[in-house]
């Protein structure tokens, strides 16, 4: 058993050595980091030279990546936390690879680090050179205990300094080789978090109404169905016209089974939608609505499924709306695409004076094209006329059947 | 009744037999059977059917191959008789099948198949240039409240309606429990009120369906 003093100060003498080996290690590191950045410095300069650096500079940024890496390691460990690589790009033989690598900024970062990291460690090592100095020659020719405490006096401010060295290399590493993500980016993080919440339980909502309608709907339609053939199959021979009565019946329900399908299926992915794209699903969806609607469309090729599906719904949403609520005599519906932006705009000369906040019709528009990060925005004055526009981001994809493309304005 | 001559095209192997054998059955010859939208075009081409029974959604693209082969057809032989088929029937198709103007148009949905008679009757009624419109097309474009069709009377669109399945005077006056002259008078009032000059009855048929499903996008 030992008593708690000496104890303390060997756990203090361990930490304190740990402490100085780490910082060795740090000013190893530092200076192959020094020669690696140098090698990468020399790579750029030459690439112009028949492109001699080039070799050289991904060899260069393949070492600094697996230093940076070492360090982040040794400083998350200091630190108690993971330090995560915040790179956008991955070292490779490939061109573009060593394109994007020369794009990604923490590539810049590592090397500024590398930079102030050499700084750090010339100071650390001629610091380190003077305490030895001092303490070295402290134990020359004696001159009454001079050579003692100078030699004293040394250790002392080593021992007092390691830690912080050891800190200031820490601190380094977090600062920029791990840098803490900008607002902007937190606040996208947060924005796509809630619209991915949204878009599940939008999703998991569907997937349960599915399931209702099928279960309530077709599933007892076609039970019945089952049922009242066997019952005709009973009384076939003894009872012919009954039977007839029966079969009748059974197809009628067949009938309302199939009719109920064709609804659901509508609901989940509209066959218009499927054979057209988004331009014959719009102007179909426009076809259907109690308000004569003036379509114009003009989009060179097909977006992406989610997306159209997303648009054609928000788009039918809008549509159902002017029917139901907006006193309008006509509507206009138009989509297009500029900038890599998609564009649908429906209006209507209806009473106006509609409100985002209070109609679910609206909220879920918004829902549907969130997810996307679309957007959409309502203007509806009392007295109208109400427009919606929505955009979405999206660059469309190369025509995949001429047909796909449809303009129309029968006007 | 004189034997008709169709092709019929529909990629699933049991409705394609079970279409064959209901025509066959019917009087109807049927003399190809395709199952993807370039071999319907060709067939189309190479025998000239007195109708072509095609079902909307066929290979390569499961799309709308069928009903653009069917149209491309019309498009080479101006009127030639097309009954288009499906799981689902939407009024722009409708319209399109239509846009011609020249009848022998047919669309309906794959369930009425199994209604024997009056499927064969459509079938008959296409081939000698009517319309056979599921009464669903028409039955998704109720509730307007606006448009040119808002100046028919309730009971000039009920009649427009039976007007645009294909039915003659004759049949319409059994549906409504009114008289044959009472229908026409109808039919007068409504081509009048769609501004459609008088031309062949058959036509103007025609016509004020195709009315009725542009009525939307025509304001």
């Amino acid at each position: 058993m030992t008593s708690p003093g000496p104890a303390r100060l060997r756990g203090h003498l361990l930490r304190q050595g740990r402490a100085a080996a780490e910082l060795a290690c740090a000013v190893v590191v530092g200076t192959v980091a020094f020669g690696t950045l140098v090698c990468f410095g020399l790579g750029l300069i030459l690439i112009p030279v028949f492109g001699i650096g080039v070799p050289v500079v991904i060899g260069a940024l393949g070492a600094l990546r697996r230093i940076a890496g070492v360090v982040r390691g040794r400083a998350g460990t200091a630190l108690g936390a993971e330090l995560t690589a915040p790179y956008t790009s991955t070292p490779s033989w490939a061109w573009r690879d060593l394109r994007s690598c020369l794009r990604d900024p923490q590539t810049w970062r590592d090397a500024v680090w590398a930079v102030a990291n050499t700084l750090l460690t010339f100071a650390t090592v001629l610091v380190g050179y003077i305490l030895a100095q001092i303490g070295l020659h402290g134990i020359g020719p004696a001159t009454f205990l001079v050579p003692q405490i100078l030699l004293v006096l040394a250790v002392a401010i080593a021992w007092w300094t390691i830690p912080w060295a050891l800190h200031l290399f820490v601190q380094l590493a977090r600062l920029l080789l791990a840098p803490p993500p900008d607002p902007g980016l937190r606040r996208r993080v947060a924005q796509l978090t809630e619209s991915r919440a949204a878009t599940v339980d939008a999703q998991a909502a569907e997937l349960r109404r599915i399931e209702r309608d099928l279960h309530d709907g077709a599933q007892a339609r076609l039970a019945a169905v089952s049922i009242t053939l066997g019952l005709a199959a009973q009384v076939l021979r003894t009872d012919p016209e009954r039977a007839f009565t029966l079969l009748a019946e059974a197809r009628a329900d067949a009938g309302t089974a199939q009719s109920e399908l064709r609804d659901l299926v509508r609901g989940i992915h509209p066959p218009v939608l499927a054979d057209r794209g988004l331009a014959g699903g719009l102007e179909a969806a426009a076809l259907l609505c109690p308000v004569p609607v003036r379509v114009e469309i003009a989009l060179p090729h097909r977006p992406q499924a989610p997306v159209e599906s997303a648009l054609y719904f928000a788009t039918t949403e809008a549509l159902t709306n002017i029917g139901r609520h907006a006193g309008a005599t006509r509507a206009w519906l138009h989509a297009g695409h500029s900038d890599g932006t998609l564009c649908v705009l429906v209006g209507d000369d209806g009473h106006g004076g509609a409100d985002p906040a209070a109609g679910t019709g609206l909220r879920g528009i918004a829902r549907r094209l969130a997810a996307f990060d679309g957007t959409c925005r309502v203007t509806s004055p009392p007295g109208g006329p109400t427009e919606i526009r929505m955009e979405l981001p999206c660059p469309l994809s190369e025509p995949s059947s001429p047909r796909t493309t449809s303009s129309s304005g029968t006007g | 009744m004189p034997t008709l001559r169709a092709v019929v095209a529909e990629d699933h192997v049991l409705l394609r037999d079970g279409l064959i054998r209901l025509l066959e059955a019917n009087d109807v010859d049927v003399v190809d059977a395709v199952d993807n939208g370039p071999m319907l075009a060709r067939a189309l081409r190479e025998h000239v059917p007195d109708v072509a029974v095609v079902d909307v959604r066929l290979p390569p693209t499961f799309t709308d191959e069928g009903l653009v082969a069917a149209i491309a057809a019309r498009r080479e032989t101006p009127g030639l008789p097309v009954l288009v088929l499906s799981q689902y029937v939407e009024p722009l198709y409708a319209r399109e099948l239509l846009a011609d103007g020249s009848g022998g148009v047919g669309y309906l949905l794959k369930d009425r198949v199994g209604h024997v008679e009056e499927f064969v009757e459509s079938v008959r009624r296409v081939a000698s240039g009517g319309t056979a419109m599921d009464a669903e097309v028409i039955g998704q474009l109720v509730g307007r409240t606006t448009g040119p069709l808002t100046r028919l009377t309730d009971r000039e669109r009920e009649v427009l309606h039976h007007v645009a399945q294909g039915r003659s005077n004759t049949a319409i006056a059994q549906a409504l429990f009114v008289g044959e002259k009472a229908v026409g008078k109808h039919i007068g009032s409504i081509f009048g009120k769609l501004d459609l000059a008088p031309s062949d009855d058959d036509n103007r048929r025609v016509r004020a369906v195709l009315a009725y499903l542009q009525s939307d996008t025509r304001s």
